[in-house]
């Protein structure tokens, strides 16, 4: 599988990252690398293989639909890098 | 230097099993046990490196805490009272910061405790600290730490593995007496192995992930490092249990591990994978795996080599689907509600964009950009899919070998440690090491490594016992006995 600069660019947008032109560099050589050794999963064929998203059988947990945690509001902006009267500061996102 | 011998009670191992009985027979007090400990902490993580943040003051004050519990006639059953314990930066701690060997948390206080963390404190456990680990458990080296290397205790110009690194190290060095880890391909096996510990990947859903941060949810699971297959048996009889707060947790008949600690093979079927004894393999493992499958033979059990298919497409598919995974969670570090925050920003996008590129080491890009890759349009159905099939058919070869065997057995890694910065410059090498860990994660299967001899660098080599799903006690009866009639 080769690997674009397009790509790079791609996936970097898709990851939310920017990269510097080195990276960019290193990112293509080793995405191209890991890629084709993926490609060996080819070397089987699992046209007749459901895909497995869980080994053990799963199904959906319910609950009663009661808050048991409380709002914590405190608590949890403490972590925040900027926070102002209860709320996380961002910047603004509407024109 | 014998460095998985106790730093506390000089020539014999120390076990939390034994610290625990002579606490609670009085012989010795919670507050002076954790105060040697933290000075073999102070003494050898200067040459080690095991930890990222060490609870001083607060370890000393919880002793004094659970001292004064046990006085009152508290955890009579846990077998875990008074004994320190560390603990892998990915496992949330109330208050006290959870790194994830990342710059992005580095400042990261949990506002609650994972359900390990409070079942390990309703047992008198007393925390030491947090370890050191590869960034967001990405990495099978703990070279990929924002806060430096950790050093293995065998030998200090070798990698202690990873990436639970830091809780393998400090228990070999007897800088813990007990540990937990993560395992999502290997993370906890693997440096056992390197360090000459022993590490129990348990089944998947046996333990709550809750407060765990997530790497690649569907594959990972927190689970005990420790001198004896006792002490892990034990603190995972602790940290096991069913929790509703994990919705793939799943309530299983018994959790009773330490029942299994049983010196008996007679009749057990042990199978060894042919393709784990292939290429790739170094021959001084070989010869250890095969010396100790002759050991559990001796005692009784049946041991024969059978085909275990596709041994070799594990490790792309675990890689496609633990970077598909790792790429979705790891987009909640946006510079807002946590974490870092890019200094300098003037739009939306860019606060994303600077916060990521700045707070994110080339490991943990790497595999976000190659999961974006597998789960993007056009290539989604090429490896994503394509892997979650080649998934279901390792799960079925397991299935099969489970009808004939009770236990797999075979090598954890196909080396010893490596060298400090042998296999960072190649990520796709480092992967390659992992070929007889991953399978286990995608099967969803429990695991141990431990100990069985060392290469003639003195580096220990690890023996792994894969079970079958929920056959968590099969697996540590069959360790055990070995440990029991292992003379080397």
């Amino acid at each position: 599988m080769k690997i674009t600069d397009e790509t790079i660019t791609y996936v970097a947008a898709l990851a939310k990252l920017d990269l510097s032109e080195e990276e960019k560099d290193r990112a293509k050589t080793d995405l191209e690398n890991i890629i084709s050794y993926m490609d060996t999963m080819n070397e089987i064929d699992t046209s007749n293989v459901e895909p497995m998203s869980h080994a053990f059988p799963m199904k959906n947990v319910f609950r009663e639909d009661v808050v048991t945690n409380g709002a914590d509001r405190e608590n949890l902006l403490c972590n925040a890098p900027v926070q102002k009267e209860g709320c996380f500061i961002v910047p603004k996102t509407v024109e | 230097m014998v460095m998985t011998e106790s730093k506390l009670q000089e020539g014999t191992p120390m076990t939390a099993l034994a610290l625990s009985a002579k606490i609670k027979a009085g012989k010795v007090k919670v507050e002076d046990v954790v105060r040697q400990q933290l000075e073999v902490i102070k003494k050898e993580d200067a040459t080690y490196h095991c930890y990222i943040t060490v609870w001083e003051e607060e370890a000393l004050k919880r002793a004094r805490e659970v001292q004064a519990e046990i006085d009152a006639g508290q955890y009579a059953d846990s077998p875990l009272a008074g004994v320190p314990i560390a603990i892998k930066d990915n496992i949330c701690t109330k208050g006290q910061r959870t790194t994830c060997a990342s710059k992005m948390l580095e400042n990261f206080r949990p506002p609650y405790n994972a359900e390990v963390i409070d079942r390990l404190e309703a047992a008198g456990a007393v925390i030491l600290g947090k370890v050191n680990m590869d960034e967001f458990a990405m990495g099978s080296t703990t070279e990929t730490s924002y806060f430096g290397i950790t050093k293995n205790p065998h030998g200090v110009e070798y990698v202690p593995g990873g990436s639970s690194g830091g809780a393998a190290a400090a228990v070999a060095a007897g800088e813990a007496v007990v540990a937990l880890g993560s395992d999502t391909g290997g993370s906890i096996r693997q440096p056992s192995s390197f360090c000459g510990v022993t590490g129990i990947k348990p089944t998947y859903g046996t333990v709550s992930r809750y407060g765990l941060i997530a790497y690649a949810s569907s594959l990972d699971q927190i689970g005990p490092i420790g001198n004896t297959v006792a002490d892990c048996a034990s603190v995972l009889e602790v940290i096991a249990g069913h929790d509703a707060k994990d919705s793939t947790s799943v309530p299983t008949e018994s959790y009773s591990y330490t029942s299994a600690l049983v010196n008996d093979v007679k009749g057990k079927k042990i199978g060894i994978p042919k393709g784990y004894l292939g290429k790739g393999l170094e021959e001084e493992v070989k010869t250890a795996i095969l010396r100790a499958a002759k050991v559990l033979e001796e005692q009784g059990a049946i041991v024969e080599e059978f085909d275990l298919d596709i041994v070799d497409l594990a490790i792309p598919a675990y890689y496609v689907l633990a970077s598909a995974e790792a790429s979705s969670n790891l987009s909640r570090y946006d510079g807002v509600k946590y974490g870092y925050r890019t200094p300098d920003f003037e739009s939306l996008q860019e606060l994303y964009k600077k916060t990521r590129s700045e707070g994110f080491g080339q490991e943990v890009k790497r595999r976000m950009m190659i999961g974006a890759f597998v789960l993007s349009s056009g290539y989604y159905d090429a490896y994503y899919n394509k892997a979650l099939r080649v998934k279901a058919l390792i799960k079925e070869g397991f299935d099969r070998a489970f009808e004939k065997y009770d236990v797999i057995l075979g090598p954890t890694a196909p080396t010893t440690a490596l060298k400090i910065g042998e296999n960072l410059a190649d990520p796709l090498k480092m992967y390659l090491g992992d070929i007889y860990t991953v399978s286990v994660n995608l099967a969803g299967l429990p695991a141990i490594s431990l100990p069985c001899g060392k290469d003639s660098k003195g580096l220990p080599i690890g023996l792994q016992l894969i079970g079958k799903p929920f056959g968590d006690k099969d697996i540590i009866q069959v360790a055990y006995t070995f440990e029991q009639n292992d003379t080397v």
